[in-house]
């Protein structure tokens, strides 16, 4: 199916997504930020399907928006966020942050508009409808090491929180 | 109006991009700077989907490789900011600055 009003959608899309990343990084309350971080990351799921990555978007509603924000939200709610929200919200260094990113940013756009000739005009097809069975065959095929990899990555960052969040009995 | 092409979400990765940056540098709570880390990956992300459409589905299996491993942090970047929290009573960056108590 070809989408339709591509433009429209794109721009509110990813207005959407701008505008969440900015509260993400200015509200004070650390709830208010999750919450902008899941409309933001939402919007990115809709751009996801708009370029034909229905598993990609799948996966990020699922395990972000389901999985990751969740525990972020679960943190906020085990630490004290009362005190936090009274005190100082930006490090003293912020203009050279700001300077920083901006550099960075200017660097980036510069490089695409003056490398843009190099990229192929011509779009792939990719069924959608095969999307998660051709992703599979990669993963179990070309990527078998790599997904491999990552499943001992998961299960050391278990262990890992498991040891650093558990209580101390003795102390040394 | 002109169709939306590669470059359009090249943009949009930069600039949520430097937004994650701008949060990283500027914000003293660690909670809101493991969010600008998202923020970041999620940029890449996007990339990653975005020349998916123009060189195949390698993009997509990296962007879910990403997404693990942003699991992967989150839980570590809890477990160490938990084990902290506990013994100093703060989330600010600025006031994290022991290696061993």
């Amino acid at each position: 199916m070809t989408p339709v009003a591509t433009t429209f959608f794109f721009y509110l899309l990813s207005g959407a997504a701008l505008l969440g990343g900015v509260l993400v990084i200015t509200r004070r309350n650390p709830v208010h930020s999750a919450l902008s971080l899941i409309m933001t990351l939402l919007s990115i799921a809709g751009l996801y399907l708009m370029l034909y990555a229905p598993f990609v978007a799948g996966v990020q509603i699922i395990l972000y928006v389901g999985g990751i924000m969740v525990l972020f939200l679960f943190v906020i709610m085990l630490i004290n966020i009362e005190q936090a929200s009274r005190e100082e919200r930006f490090s003293k260094q912020w203009p050279v942050g700001i300077l920083a990113a901006a550099a960075l940013g200017v660097l980036f756009v510069s490089v695409f508009f003056k490398g843009r000739s190099v990229l192929p005009t011509q779009l792939l097809v990719l069924p959608e409808e095969h999307n998660t069975q051709q992703i599979a065959v990669l993963l179990y095929s070309d990527y078998m090491l790599a997904f491999e990899i990552a499943s001992l990555l998961l299960l050391v960052a278990m262990i890992g929180a498991v040891v650093m969040a558990k209580k101390r009995t003795t102390t040394p | 109006m002109t169709p939306i092409t590669t470059l359009h979400y090249l943009v949009l990765a930069a600039a949520l991009f430097v937004l994650g940056v701008i949060g990283v540098l500027t914000r003293r709570n660690v909670i809101i700077i493991l969010m600008s880390i998202e923020l970041i990956l999620n940029a890449v992300n996007l990339n990653l989907v975005a020349f998916s459409r123009l060189y195949g589905l390698q993009g997509q299996v990296f962007s879910i490789f990403v997404i693990a491993d942003a699991a992967a942090e989150a839980a570590v970047a809890f477990g160490i900011l938990i084990a902290f929290f506990r013994n100093k009573e703060t989330v600010n960056v600025d006031e994290i600055d022991l290696l061993k108590w």
